[in-house]
């Protein structure tokens, strides 16, 4: 089978493209599968081909030629297709600037996409507090839901205190 | 220097060392795969200055650049399981290792800073705790890549989180010779960890040490993670434990006859392969467990493991050995110990 794209070399990378609904068949040559950015074809497969396998996976579409994909991190210069290739971050910034498109993969890597782990002492105060408001508004919800009036009304002040504190912090 | 070879910990007859590592990275600061040398110097000095007052329970560090290590003394390192495979291969890396080698920082490995804590036996909640110690130091001499939602961020996203991966290095020979091993090894990777052992030609499993470790990282706390590995790791002995009564029970002469032999092997051979001393190894151990052989320490087995790789035999010799050379010095190193 010959390439869709040149027409000249064999195809070796086949894709299905879904879009509306409608499946077509892509094939490529390694050649054009690498101009299109299509897929990574290091020959030995590692856990950065099976992350890149997910990233590229994703229910939405094989190839999206989304112009957000090629987002670049400031700090290392590190594109979004490229880290879909190999599955490493280049720095802190790049999750900054990938945001909240790395939630599926953390989803499908970790079952979760929350740290609920250690802080650090430096950046800690005030996730410290949000985690501590964070449980007491459980705690509220289980106090109104088993009748405890009483105790429901003394998290609650506590809550908007420790809010109102929060947001004084902020400013 | 023995760290955890010492062998002193609890429940050392089956858990050789329990290991904590920490995952920590400098905020906004490229990964060590595409840091420029001399950034990459500074966070080695970073790093170095942020331990030089040492840490509590602890003690002091010594920093050893990888630059300034030959690679004998790199293979050693690795051998001890002071440093990766891979930091061993980065010029701009280094080591910085405590006095007694149970706690050690991999700068510049894959993330800026790999803080690894091991301990003989089961105890890997203490091992946590004094990671987290260091970790509390070195945090106050530089800021790390953190974020409220994804907590510590690393380079590869399978380590973001706390980025700990928290193991057990557990010999488990009854389960192996009674066919159980299969079994225990399919449900352990079915509730998170990872399990890895040393599998020669084939599938035969070389030596019976296997390491069991967290696979997640992400949304759970580095509580949970130590309470659900020693969970699983108690059970497993517990499993282990009876494999071996049972053994006992039915075989008694079966198993002393191995044990037997395996050290009459050991004690007396004048050419031993690795592998075979492995395997020779993991029916001693057990023999001392059983209480079949006596007067053996552990530690005297753990060196025997550690001692008689590659690296550390030719550095003991002081020269590079060939292969056959190899199996020569191992089997002297071993008749002297035993
Ligand atoms: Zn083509
Ligand atoms: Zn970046």
């Amino acid at each position: 089978m010959q390439c869709d794209e040149c027409g000249k070399k064999p195809a070796t990378v086949h894709i299905t493209k879904v879009e509306n609904g409608k499946k077509t068949d892509i094939h490529l040559c390694d050649q054009c599968a690498m101009q299109k950015n299509v897929l990574s074809l290091s020959t030995n497969f590692s856990i950065n081909d099976l992350l890149a396998g997910i990233l590229s996976s994703g229910a939405a579409s094989p190839i999206k030629l989304d112009p957000i994909q090629d987002t670049k991190c400031a700090v290392c210069g590190l594109t979004y297709s490229r880290f879909k290739e190999t599955g490493r971050f280049g720095c802190s910034g790049c999750y900054m600037v990938f945001g909240e498109r790395l939630n599926p993969l953390f989803k499908r890597v970790h079952g979760n996409t929350a740290h609920t782990g250690k802080i650090p002492n430096k950046a800690g105060g005030r996730i410290k507090v949000m985690r501590e408001i964070e449980k007491m508004k459980q705690e509220l919800e289980q106090a109104i839901k088993n009748e405890e009036y009483e105790k429901a009304a003394s998290l609650r002040d506590r809550i908007r205190e420790m809010c109102k504190a929060e947001k004084g912090d902020v400013k | 220097m023995k760290g955890w070879m010492e062998g002193n910990g609890p429940q050392s007859n089956i858990i050789l060392s329990s290991r904590t590592r920490l995952a920590r990275n400098i905020n906004e600061l490229p990964f060590p795969d595409t840091l420029d040398a001399e950034r990459a110097g500074s966070v080695v000095k970073t790093v170095s200055d942020s331990l030089e007052g040492g840490v509590p329970d602890i003690g002091r560090f010594e920093s050893h650049r990888l630059q300034d290590l030959g690679q004998l003394e790199r293979q050693v390192l690795v051998e001890r399981h002071l440093i990766s495979p891979k930091l061993a291969k980065q010029n701009n890396g280094a080591a910085v290792i405590s006095d007694d080698s149970i706690a050690s920082v991999m700068v510049n490995e894959e993330d800026h800073i790999r803080i690894q804590v091991i301990l003989p036996g089961l105890q890997i909640r203490k091992a946590w705790e004094l990671a987290s110690n260091m970790d509390d130091a070195m945090e106050q001499r530089m800021e790390y890549a953190y974020d409220e939602r994804w907590g510590y961020l690393t380079c590869c996203p399978t380590n973001v989180g706390t980025g700990m991966r928290a193991s057990v290095m557990i010999h488990l020979p009854a389960l192996n010779i009674t066919g159980n091993i299969n079994k225990i090894l399919q449900a352990v990777t079915q509730i998170g960890l990872t399990i890895r052992g040393l599998y020669g030609e084939g599938t035969d499993i070389i030596g019976n040490v296997f390491q069991i470790s967290n696979q997640i990282t992400l949304g759970r706390a580095e509580e949970e993670i130590v309470e659900n590995l020693t969970g699983v790791t108690m059970q497993i002995i517990g499993k282990e434990k009876e494999a071996r009564r049972i053994l006992l029970e039915n075989n008694r002469v079966q198993i002393e006859d191995r044990i037997w032999r395996s050290w009459g092997i050991m004690k007396n051979a004048r050419i031993m392969q690795s592998q075979e001393c492995l395997k020779l190894l993991s029916d001693i151990r057990l023999g001392v467990d059983l209480g079949i052989l006596e007067d053996i320490p552990v530690s005297v087995l753990n060196e025997i493991m550690i001692d008689t790789q590659s690296a550390s035999l030719q550095k003991r010799s002081g020269k590079e050995l060939t292969a056959a050379e190899r199996d020569i010095a191992r089997a002297e190193l071993i008749r002297s110990k035993l």
